[in-house]
């Protein structure tokens, strides 16, 4: 039956571990903040300078100068702190963050990541995300197994211009979770109602035991 | 010495020409210098290059000078929201150097820091590493990034102080201190010129040393993704 974008979150919200600091994408990775597990304490980190991102705000609480990454109105939490982008990327280049889940349109089984335009077609930007990839210490990807035509996203190697060369440490999709390891990519846990034969047929990546 | 100015126009008197670089603050439409910007629109200096992170939206920030053509070229790390500036771009009529958007920040710090270049792991392996100096430190391969030094930073702060000293306000700040540091010459506008020694010394994030002149005016602060949840 495959898993849905919400669950797709939910699963990526059980990759944080307690004390983490983490950076979430624009997209699924958003919703992971809904499913953070009981007993999980983890730091947002916002790359457009701030930690300790708190919920979406009521009507009142609305702020036009406190918004995230992906430029929604958001609130902020007792730990909270602002800087300035330079420092906001010093702490991702610097190694400071954990984890990042990012949206992507393409990963490949050497741990390639393209997520960031389509030549001739989307030209939207990169934004933080090649600096994320190069700095954050884990890279968990979430997307879709395959595209709208039924391609797999999976792939041997990318098509599309990188935002990252061997970048990406865990994939989660809709029809499971897969590995980046030496060779290729590892099934490490398949969704509700799907086999590894399913996950192999909707795979150009090369799978390996 | 006198810094405060009485209007946006007068406080860009003389330091406007075409072909300049601009570096100006601002997080999508988020803090950014919002009177500056129109009054560079009306002032029509043309063939600009101009390093924001974003640029505004069709009808409000830089968005504004892409629709009058004034800007020749962008330095941005995401434009998604600007569908005039895709046109634009894809038609080959202006010009668009994507940096990531730390590598960015980090060129503006480094440049109002009087560093020319630094190395970054960002990038690599990617079109961004393409023509730039490769260099291995420690087994990890680095690119060579340079410094930006504007002709003119425009930034939007809280609240500032006839010495230049300026508070910015949460999420707000972003671009604006790395942008005030890089221009030889930085205008800031604030919601609020407060009388000098009323700001906290130890709470001051762009000291007055890196502005040249300052306004005070009324802010639009539009919201891009009005996002909520229920009470």
């Amino acid at each position: 039956m495959a898993w849905d974008r919400h669950k797709m979150a939910a699963r990526a919200a059980q990759e944080l571990e307690d004390g983490m600091y983490v950076n979430l994408g624009i997209g699924i990775p958003t919703l992971v903040s809904n499913y953070i597990p009981e007993g999980i304490d983890v730091t947002l980190q916002s790359e457009n300078g701030m930690l300790g991102m708190g919920p979406f705000p009521t009507e009142d609480e609305i702020d036009p100068d406190l918004i995230n990454a992906g430029k929604q109105t958001i609130t902020e939490l007792d730990r909270t702190s602002y800087f300035d982008s330079a420092t906001s990327f010093a702490m991702i280049r610097g190694g400071k963050i954990a984890m990042a889940i990012l949206g992507a349109m393409e990963v490949a089984e050497n741990g390639d990541l393209a997520n960031w335009m389509i030549p001739g077609k989307l030209v939207k930007g990169m934004g933080g995300a090649m600096d994320l990839v190069a700095g954050v210490r884990r890279v968990v990807v979430v997307m879709d197994h395959t595209n709208k035509a039924g391609e797999s996203k999976v792939l041997k190697s990318c098509t599309l211009p990188l935002t990252g060369k061997g970048v990406v440490n865990r994939i989660i999709t809709n029809l499971g979770v897969l590995d980046v390891v030496g060779g290729g990519l590892k099934i490490v846990e398949t969704a509700d109602g799907v086999t590894e034969d399913d996950i192999r047929a909707a795979t150009e990546a090369t799978i390996v035991n | 010495m006198q810094k405060v100015c009485g209007s946006a126009a007068e406080a860009l008197e003389g330091v406007l020409f075409d072909g300049m670089t601009i570096a100006a603050g601002g997080f999508g439409l988020c803090g950014i210098p919002e009177l500056l910007i129109a009054a560079i629109r009306d002032a029509g200096v043309k063939d600009l290059t101009v390093a924001s992170n974003n640029a505004g939206v069709d009808d409000f920030g830089l968005g504004l000078l892409l629709q009058t053509r004034q800007v020749r070229k962008m330095i941005s790390s995401y434009v998604g929201e600007n569908a005039e500036f895709m046109r634009q771009y894809l038609s080959g009529e202006l010009e668009l150097e994507f940096n990531p958007q730390g590598t960015l920040a980090e060129r503006m710090r480094a440049g109002g820091a009087g560093i020319p270049g630094f190395y970054t792991r960002t990038g690599v392996g990617t079109v961004i590493a393409e023509g730039k100096e490769h260099k291995e430190f420690d087994g990890e391969t680095y690119i060579l990034e340079r410094g930006i030094v504007a002709d003119l930073s425009i930034v939007k702060a809280w609240k500032g102080d006839a010495q230049g000293n300026l508070v910015y306000r949460k999420t707000a700040r972003n671009f604006n201190p790395p942008a005030a540091t890089c221009g030889k010459i930085c205008v800031a506008e604030v919601e609020e010129i407060v009388p000098v020694g009323s700001l906290d010394p130890d709470m001051i994030h762009t000291p007055g040393i890196y502005v040249h002149r300052i306004i005070q005016g009324k802010h639009e602060k539009r919201i891009e993704q009005r996002t909520v949840r229920a009470a």
